[in-house]
């Protein structure tokens, strides 16, 4: 069997998959292969197959979201009607729920997290291999129940539910979709505290926390955030269903209720679940960054302790939704500030990974393209939150498309990159074989081109004054609306070509041995795919993460060059 | 029209502009610190490419000055930020003492209004230039939100409460009105449109223009919502508990606006909208001190409309 012995991270680097070719053999056992079946993957405990289980979860999901919002800029292609009214507000709530809770929360960590945390710490598996085996199951069970309400008529509330609409008003099937995503967060809930306890309990002798990848330490913050946080909305889920289902009188005035407590408690998570959508993504940036340009992220405990900032801190801020909703004036005032305060980890972050890039030696493959493009679309999407945090300001562009923009700067531009760019960066370890380089940077540039066309446009129009959520517009919103559209069929292309060049690759991709990228870390120490319990001896651990020697490695590359070229 | 591309707003009100300011102060700053985001990636990649030759040595771990730095800049920036935008935010939400109270009543789908010489309207409102205009607005069902692009501002509508926006129009012209709350399938057509007047215009249509396109009382006519008020008074009977004699049944209303009442419970409240709203739509939530719970609730008998006309008639007697 290869171990990790078999290649040394010292040596030249060789930073393309499959430069390698040829030199490379499959191991023979690996987790793919020790068990056969699709009963073996059903009742699988290793957080591996898990992560495989997610990963083909999660891409239909995306899918089916991206369908909906094909659907929503197709509609919006014209001034006037497509759809009719009703299927239109049925979309892109399928489109927001899905994206939200079926996509977002879980991607990072239920499938780079899963795949990476345990390995990345130097264990076997996680603390709990059944409760990972659960999480799956509760995200499916709950993620079937959600499109089965999609299938039989929809739901038309929007993600956010707001009441007294969704309890008294909505003809769809807002119980339905509820349970679902009640269901869903025991998933992540189970998925936090396996995270937690992995974390606490079981890293590898010298792996101590200041030597952590910041991968693990986003996770770790992103774990906190779901087990504080997902609590709140399965109890404000339940608390929604006691009034549509019984007429408890909890939120609609009619009954003696408060529709803004409503805001307040969904916002109460579901402002820290953007956390939960954006530290893992933040995690995988670090790891990158680090890998392509050779060097130790700068300022490690900075940018360990911004992502703990952030995860206290995010649960300070959900009145910033709450601007023009009836709250009190001063209750504005103070969540505007903390608003403020919360942004400033987040440009630490940034600062510190484009300082990473000094004195580096700097490759430029696909995932390393991907970080790059993350750290520009973060930062447009992170500065154009202070627009949102600035009450005066806020007041005009709240639930208009500048919202929209803004979030989907954060969300997709962020989140959904880094997401790309960690499943470019891992594919060998968790397959064992590259991908196609050229197709993997075409895509990433597609994505990118189209990406700032479908969305710069939305910040314009919200300033106009285009409210979100509007399936018929003033004519003079159609040039900025026919821009978007455009710039989302080019970001259809993009995300839809990895699909193809990724599954062409399971068979024909080259194999890369343990590890291609010559990159640090106790993962590259592993076969590529590792077996079962990742590690043939537990590893123990003497260097810092990142233990880069960028002068070094250039060196021993252009050492490598001379010598190719005599 | 299709191929305008327009970059900014109109602009109408007497805030419109310290809006557009800070904004376009934002998009100045986000573009400063992405295009030196972008600069330093920039050098960085192509001087330290992989197979460049550069001086690599003794690359930096961190440096506390550096990492101070980027939080104290980024922090006074935003709080700068903080400061102006709160300023504004005081504008937008304090309505100025002279205001003039118009109403609206947002309901699936459509708003309407009501000016204070008694013109209703349905998803019009005409208002003249140059007047402190403060629009008061409830929802008869679900969340709305009055949205004035044109004036920069909005308010969510709320059933069950009260909520205002104020506006001093300042360039006659016709602008949009949006509902800026998703409220179910037809909220992209709850829209409607505000025609600012110069004042002598706005004399004129007052006298010329047909009212009451959807007045819940036919009799409504033009009267101003301080008589519709009083006809309501009397046609609902509030006048017989409410003569304002001595042994009456009720208190008496003249001056309780605004007044701090003492409530059976010991408790004091401030007789604001919302507690003149409650005390006629469910007087039993909160009983006057001195007085039996014998005031009928009159919710679903009076529309929202009438309740505003009520009001109005109580605060206009001193
Ligand atoms: C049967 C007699 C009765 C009738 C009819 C009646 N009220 Fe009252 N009203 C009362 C009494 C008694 C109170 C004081 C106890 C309480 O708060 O419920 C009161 C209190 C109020 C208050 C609060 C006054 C304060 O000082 O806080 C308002 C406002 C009011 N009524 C308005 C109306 C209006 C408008 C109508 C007609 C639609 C009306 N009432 C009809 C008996 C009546
Ligand atoms: C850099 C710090 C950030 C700040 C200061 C910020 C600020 C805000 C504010 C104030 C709003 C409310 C706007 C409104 O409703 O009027 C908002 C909306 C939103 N933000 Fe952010 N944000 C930040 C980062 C993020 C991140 C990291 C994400 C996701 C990963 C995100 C996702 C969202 C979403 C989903 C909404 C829309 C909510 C809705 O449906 O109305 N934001 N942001
Ligand atoms: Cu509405
Ligand atoms: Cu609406």
């Amino acid at each position: 069997m290869e171990t990790a012995s078999t290649i040394s991270t010292t040596t030249a680097p060789t930073t393309m998959p499959g430069a390698a070719n040829g030199v490379f053999e499959m191991p023979k056992v690996t987790y793919l292969n020790a068990q056969e079946g699709i009963k073996s993957w059903l009742l699988t405990g290793d957080h591996k197959r898990i992560a495989i289980l997610y990963l083909i979860s999660i891409s239909v999901f995306f899918a089916l979201g991206g369908v909906f919002a094909s659907l929503i800029r197709i509609e919006l292609l014209t001034p006037g009607p497509e759809l009719d009214a009703e299927m239109y507000n049925r979309a892109f709530t399928a489109h927001g729920i899905i994206m939200v809770f079926m996509f977002l929360i879980p991607a990072i960590p239920a499938v780079l997290g899963n795949f990476l945390l345990p390995i990345m710490i130097g264990a076997r598996d996680l603390a709990f291999p059944k409760v990972n085996l659960l999480s799956w199951y509760l995200y499916i069970i709950g993620g079937a129940l959600t499109m089965s309400a999609m299938v039989i008529g929809g739901v038309d509330t929007g993600w956010t539910f707001y009441t007294p609409y969704s309890t008294t008003y909505s003809q769809s099937y807002v119980f339905l979709t509820g349970l679902g995503i009640f269901i869903m967060g025991f998933s992540s809930i189970t998925t936090g505290l396996n995270f937690v306890i992995t974390t606490h309990k079981m890293r590898a002798p010298g792996m101590t926390w200041s030597r952590l990848p910041l991968f693990v330490w986003s996770q770790y913050a992103t774990s906190l955030v779901m087990l504080l946080g997902t609590p709140v909305i399965a109890i404000t889920v339940v608390l929604l269903a006691a009034e549509r289902v019984f007429g408890v009188g909890i939120f609609n005035p009619n009954l003696g209720g408060d529709p803004v407590l409503f805001q307040h408690l969904f916002w109460f998570y579901s402002h820290p679940a953007v956390y939960i959508m954006i530290l893992p993504a933040m995690g995988v940036i670090s790891e990158l960054i680090a890998a392509f340009s050779r060097r130790r992220v700068f300022g490690y405990s900075f940018v360990a302790f911004s992502s703990l900032a952030i995860a206290i801190f995010g649960f300070l801020v959900w009145g910033h939704h709450l601007f023009v909703s009836g709250q009190s004036a001063y209750a504005g005032i103070i969540f505007s500030i903390l608003s403020f305060i919360v942004a400033i980890p987040s440009a630490v972050k940034v600062f510190n990974w484009t300082t990473t890039l000094y004195k580096g030696s700097i490759s430029y493959e696909t995932p390393m393209l991907y970080a790059l493009a993350f750290i520009g679309l973060f930062a447009i999407g992170g500065l154009t939150g202070l627009f949102c945090a600035a009450l005066g300001l806020d007041v005009h562009i709240t639930d208009t498309y500048f919202i929209i923009a803004h979030f989907h700067y954060v969300m997709v531009g962020s989140t959904v990159i880094a997401y790309l760019g960690g499943i470019h960066y891992w594919w060998p370890k968790m397959t064992g074989r590259g991908y196609p380089e050229f197709w993997g940077k075409l895509s990433a540039l597609l994505i990118y081109v189209g990406f700032n066309l479908t969305f710069f446009p939305q910040f314009i129009l919200g300033y106009l004054g285009m409210p979100r959520r509007y399936h018929v517009y003033p004519p003079e919103y159609q040039v900025l609306n026919i821009l978007s559209t455009a710039g989302a069929s080019v970001l259809a292309v993009g995300f839809m070509m990895p699909v193809f060049y990724l599954l062409w690759s399971l068979k024909y991709g080259p194999i890369t041995g343990p590890n291609p990228w010559g990159a640090k870390g106790l993962e590259w120490e592993t076969a590529s795919p590792p077996p079962t319990f990742n590690f043939d001896a537990t590893p123990i651990v003497t260097e810092e993460a990142y233990a880069y020697d960028a002068e070094a490695d250039e060196a021993a590359y252009q050492a490598a060059l001379q010598q190719g070229k005599r | 029209m299709l191929w305008e591309l327009p970059l900014m707003p109109q602009q109408a009100s007497t805030i419109a502009h310290k809006v557009d300011a800070l904004y376009l102060f934002l998009w100045g700053m986000t573009a400063f610190f992405t295009l030196l985001i972008f600069a330093l990636i920039l050098v960085f990649a192509v001087k330290y490419k992989r197979g460049k030759v550069a001086d690599r040595s003794n690359p930096p771990d961190t440096d506390h000055k550096l990492e101070a730095v980027w939080i104290v800049v980024p922090l006074a920036i935003s709080l700068v930020i903080f400061g102006w935008a709160t300023a504004i935010f005081f504008e937008q939400v304090r309505p100025p003492a002279d205001a003039v109270e118009y109403f609206a009543t947002g309901k699936q789908w459509m708003w309407k209004f009501q000016s204070p010489e008694g013109k209703r309207e349905v998803n019009e409102l005409h208002v003249p230039k140059g007047r402190n205009i403060k629009v008061t607005a409830t929802s008869e069902d679900v969340l709305h939100d009055l949205f004035f692009p044109a004036f920069r501002t909005k308010a969510d509508v709320l059933p069950g409460r009260y909520t205002n926006v104020w506006f001093n129009a300042t360039k006659a012209g016709t602008y949009h009105i949006f509902c800026a709350e998703y409220c179910g399938m037809q909220h992209s057509l709850m829209i409607g449109k505000v025609i600012v007047m110069e004042p002598q215009d706005y004399e004129r249509w007052l006298t010329t223009a047909s009212s009451g396109t959807a007045g819940q009382t036919a009799a409504a006519g033009d009267e101003t919502p301080a008589q519709a008020g009083e006809r309501l008074f009397t046609q609902h009977g509030c006048q017989t508990c409410h003569q304002g004699s001595s042994g009456a049944l009720g208190p008496a209303l003249a001056g309780v606006s605004g007044a701090e009442v003492e409530l059976q419970n010991g408790e004091k409240v401030k007789a604001d909208d919302d507690y003149l709203r409650e005390s006629i739509l469910n007087s039993s939530a909160k009983i006057v001190k001195g007085y039996q719970a014998v005031m009928p609730n009159f919710k679903g008998q009076i529309s929202e409309e009438d309740v505003m006309s009520l009001i109005a008639y109580i605060k206009a007697q001193k």
